[in-house]
């Protein structure tokens, strides 16, 4: 089963998150809580319902995704857009902003 | 320049203040997101990929300093200091947050703007001839009709359900500039025999999927029964476009499936039979009150020519290279239409800062005619009234904001959708592509040799990027997880409208540059002549001598 990660996007400000192992919607998807198994991939699936419910996010969705050089990232290349921001706009998006700017919601 | 009267700003501040209701139950939780989300789209709201995104109108593609100082600003307040306009003469903003959209759209409303009508399936945007009121070739102003058009279609309770999206484009000109015939309604101001002016209505075309060119059910309208027989199409549509498969809803499939005789014979019944009720037709007085707001401003009589203008372009040849691609003839002894490029060499197609923004607000003040700007569907600005005098001065101006790229018209000036880099639905990415050939053909003497190009980007098949009437069209396409182009030739989107065809198996990402090199290198080595455009010189050989260069022996 490939690992699965859970995306969603903030509702106040479409912000690009995750869930994260500590069940926090982080803006940096290297915090995302990552499962194998169909247990913890249920496991996401519930915490998208119950979030989407609680209007924290919207959105939200299962994502691939593969760990290279230790850490989680998205296994297409839309959803690692997503982690980063625009190829062409190297100054703007997650990828422009300092790493202690760790955005938390909920 | 129209201007709102009550009713129009009373409608547009009551729609603010209801959606400002509708962010507020959205963010309290007294809505969920399929019940809100189509009250969003209504308002030009969409969830992209990095946040949400605000398309805001532009009527027509008429707007002036003033409303331009206004989307810098909210460039610069609201998103992240730049806007980016859009193949429908609209502009977006990409980094939009839901709970301050209400205020965004308060400030629009300052302005007489708003995003009304830029998204779900109701009457879009219309879309209109540019150059209009200054066109050399123009037979009848589009603007009064297609504002016409904008407050029938505005909140309109039978048509705000329809089937699917519906966009009318509207040009008085010889030369298409507005893309009229890939719209699900085309419209031609034209004269007949006695010298009155009406419109020929074509139906059904469009991009997408499925591709179609309109075809013409009346080739003459008369302007003041325009509103009705709009409405008989609409009705026609409304009742029997399908609502089963979103990708077989728009009315290009209808035309298509039915046959256009018979959608001809369905809407000229249904025309006949609105005639004998009230009819929806603008009583003449309020006719001439709309058009009164377009009528042509009160130019300077000025001769033909200007010595300080001709003296610039005889010593500088950037500028008579910028005035031979980017400025073009006027009505009006002593004037030009300028073109602003937002295509600079590896730059983003339809991109523009907020402080350019601020720059062309401060050269139409200064220089253009009502301080009027248009926006084009090929992703640049206008400014339609320019004294020949003034162009020297506009010129530098332009090019201290770099925003005098020469190239309006030529390999360079590329139309791009955002693609993967922003949006939701695209499969690849379009921006990067755009600018690598950009960066390709970067030499500017080298694009005034290959001459007239249209090169035309989408980053999936909803072809936002028109790539489907490029003369060179890209699509991206998502191949087994990698992004991958198909390479289309011979499509256009003037009146001799085309639709592109394959030229056989797709490109890398980095493929797809040399392929589009070697397309316009065999063109200039078969051309009969360096007048002759490359897509003439399509039409006359065909796709072979193209495809054997890009296969080779695999092209057989």
């Amino acid at each position: 089963m490939a690992a699965k990660a859970l995306k969603a996007n903030r509702l106040s400000d479409g912000e690009a998150v995750w869930l994260s192992r500590t069940g926090i919607w982080e803006t940096r998807v290297t915090l995302a809580r990552v499962e194998e198994d169909a247990d913890g991939i249920a496991a996401l699936e519930d915490a998208a319902r119950t979030a989407t419910a609680d209007c924290i996010v919207v959105d939200a969705e299962l994502i691939d995704m593969e760990i290279r050089d230790g850490a989680p990232v998205p296994s297409k290349l839309k959803e690692r857009i997503r982690a980063l921001g625009p190829t062409v706009r190297l100054d703007l998006g997650k990828q422009a902003e300092p790493e202690s700017r760790l955005g938390k919601v909920a | 320049m129209y201007r709102y009267d009550e009713f129009d700003a009373t409608l547009v501040r009551e729609r603010v203040s209801q959606f400002r209701g509708q962010v507020a139950r959205r963010v309290a939780g007294e809505l969920t997101e399929d019940e809100f989300k189509p009250l969003r789209l209504m308002n030009g709201l969409y969830l992209q990929i990095h946040a949400y995104m605000l398309r805001v109108a532009i009527p027509y593609g008429t707007f002036d300093a003033r409303q331009m100082r206004k989307l810098a600003h909210i460039a610069r307040v609201y998103d992240k200091g730049y806007g980016h306009f859009t193949t429908r003469q609209n502009i977006q903003f990409n980094w939009i947050k839901l709970d301050e959209t209400p205020d965004i759209l308060d400030e629009l409303a300052d302005v007489e703007m708003h995003a009304i009508q830029t998204s779900g399936n109701c009457i879009r945007n219309t879309t209109a001839d540019p150059y209009a009121g200054a066109a050399v070739d123009e037979v009848e102003d589009p603007r009064a009709w297609a504002e016409i058009i904008r407050q029938w279609s505005s909140f309109h309770p039978e048509f705000s359900f329809l089937p699917r999206k519906f966009k009318i484009a509207v040009t008085g000109a010889t030369h298409d500039r507005a893309a009229v015939r890939v719209h699900d309604i085309g419209l031609i101001a034209k004269k007949n025999e006695a010298g009155e002016i009406g419109f020929e209505v074509m139906v059904g075309g469009g991009q997408g999927r499925t591709p179609m060119i309109a075809k013409t059910i009346r080739d003459f309208v008369p302007r003041d029964h325009l509103l009705s027989y709009l409405e008989a199409v609409l009705r026609v549509y409304n009742m029997l476009g399908r609502r089963d498969n979103k990708y077989k809803a728009r009315i290009k499939i209808l035309v298509h499936e039915v046959g256009v005789e018979e959608i001809r014979s369905l809407v000229e019944a249904e025309w006949e039979a609105m005639q004998k009720e009230t009819s929806v037709d603008l009583p003449t007085a309020e006719r001439d009150r709309i058009a009164s707001y377009f009528s042509a401003p009160a130019f300077e009589v000025l001769a033909d020519t200007d010595r300080g203008f001709e003296a610039r372009r005889f010593e500088d040849r950037d500028f008579a290279a910028w005035v031979r691609s980017n400025v073009k003839p006027h009505r009006q002894t002593g004037y030009a239409i300028v073109d602003i490029s937002l295509k600079p060499t590896g730059g983003i197609p339809g991109d523009i800062t907020a402080d350019q923004m601020d720059t062309v607000a401060d050269i139409a003040d200064a220089f253009a005619v009502g301080s009027e700007i248009r926006a084009t569907y090929q992703q640049n600005l206008v400014l339609p009234h320019v004294k020949l005098s003034d162009l020297p001065a506009v010129y530098d101006r332009l090019k201290a904001a770099e925003l005098a790229t020469g190239n309006i018209g030529l390999a360079g000036d590329i139309i791009a959708c955002p693609g993967l880099d922003y949006c939701n639905l695209a499969n690849a990415r379009s921006i990067p592509i755009a600018q690598r050939i950009s960066e390709r053909f970067a030499d500017l003497n080298r694009q005034f040799d290959i001459g007239p190009l249209e090169i035309k980007i989408s980053g999936c098949i909803n072809a936002c990027g028109h790539h489907h009437v490029g003369h060179i069209g890209i699509l991206g396409v998502d191949r087994k997880g990698e992004e991958h182009y198909q390479l289309t030739l011979g499509g256009r989107a003037d009146e001799a409208a085309a639709i592109g065809r394959i030229t056989g198996p797709g490109f890398s990402y980095d493929g797809i540059i040399d392929a589009v090199e070697t397309v316009v290198e065999t063109y200039l080595a078969i051309r009969a002549n360096p007048e002759e455009r490359f897509i003439d010189t399509l039409d006359r050989v065909g796709q072979d001598p193209f495809k054997e260069r890009l296969y080779g022996a695999k092209a057989a």
